[in-house]
């Protein structure tokens, strides 16, 4: 396995989705190659910055919604009453 | 991460979407006058929604208030706008990043919602259902913009040798991920730029990594196999990491 082939992996390897030998070669690989495995770690970490950063709001959370919405779809649902399946 | 994948009656739910897919007939159907938002302008004597916040907090679980909807009781569906409203709008705006077309998306998604609550099973939670069906709706919308010609991302994906070792080899960075997140001003700029990203490579990252939503999942609400998900989780997440590998990398250049 070569280091282009460990990177193309490392998708079915973090979702625990490589065969068992291939993830044998894989780890053996990440064992013995320090490029590889600052590549694999900063690519964890990479999903790990994602997502604190979109779901951890900066300021309180969750805002409220903004009254004026509630209004606009209360009234597009008795505008349309047909639309719930309530009345249907 | 405390959030767990809850997976939802899919098939079920998604076809009850689908009704709702053509967004185009849809809009016909609930003609909007032209408001600055897209709105509906909120004529709020004559639909006469006049509850208070404190009125309508007399629902103690989601059985209850499920009941209540399905009675129809005005009350419950202001209730349950506002319960989740706030939570839709932020998932919203993460997609579509333009407020307006997020609140027009969160629309879409109650009004889709009330029309299938026959459908929704009541193992899942509504909060959860919810959260589907908004992710759903400003998909719809993503999907109806003009399609602007996208910048590709090649330059950001990782270069090879032939031999397959790579031309710059990679190094830590110089702080764990918990540390370069602590300050809030970090998080806005690695969310900025997550928004640099094209659209195609965005929204799998934002489904996948971001919402939790399994590959199969993703593929269906995308409409593209669960194998070309992964392909564009991949490149999406080696165009991010190529991005903030330039502010992080340990060493100098
Ligand atoms: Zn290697």
């Amino acid at each position: 396995m070569t280091c282009k082939e460990l990177v193309d992996f490392m998708v079915d390897y973090l979702s625990d989705q490589l065969p068992k030998g291939q993830k044998e070669v894989f780890e053996l690989h990440l064992s013995l190659c320090p490029p590889c495995l600052s590549f694999l770690e900063t690519y964890r970490e990479t999903i790990e910055l994602g997502r604190c950063a979109c779901t951890n709001p900066d300021g309180p959370v969750p805002e409220a919604v903004p009254e004026r919405l509630v209004d606009a779809i209360l009234a597009a649902r008795k505008a349309h009453p047909e639309s719930d399946s309530h009345n249907r | 991460m405390r959030r767990t994948a809850v997976r939802l009656v899919p098939s079920e739910l998604l076809s009850a979407l689908r009704d709702l897919g053509d967004r185009t007939a849809y809009t016909r159907r609930v003609p909007h006058p032209p408001t600055s938002l897209g709105l509906l302008s909120s004529p709020v004597a004559s639909g006469g929604v006049a509850e208070s916040a404190t009125e309508v907090q007399g629902f103690s679980s989601d059985a209850d208030l499920l009941a209540a909807l399905r009675r129809g009781e005005e009350a419950a569906y202001a209730h349950l706008v506002r319960l989740h409203g706030g939570r839709m709008l932020a998932v919203a705006k993460r997609l579509l990043k333009v407020e307006s077309e997020a609140e027009d998306a969160v629309q879409d998604a109650f009004l889709s919602a009330f029309r299938s609550l026959d459908s929704f099973e009541g193992e899942a939670k509504l909060g959860t259902w919810l959260h589907r069906i908004v992710v759903n709706a400003s998909l719809m919308r993503l999907r109806n913009r003009k399609r602007r010609p996208e910048t590709p991302i090649d330059d950001l994906l990782p270069r090879f040798l032939e031999d397959g070792h790579y031309l710059d080899p990679p190094q830590p960075w110089h702080d764990d991920a918990e540390q370069l997140l602590q300050d809030a001003e970090r998080r806005r700029w690695v969310r900025d730029r997550i928004d640099t990203l094209p659209d195609t490579y965005r929204t799998v990252l934002m489904l996948r990594d971001i919402e939790n939503l399994s590959t199969q999942d993703a593929a269906d609400l995308l409409g593209i196999t669960p194998n070309a998900v992964k392909i564009r989780l991949h490149r999406a997440r080696l165009a991010l990491r190529e991005i903030l590998d330039r502010e992080f990398r340990g060493g100098e250049r």
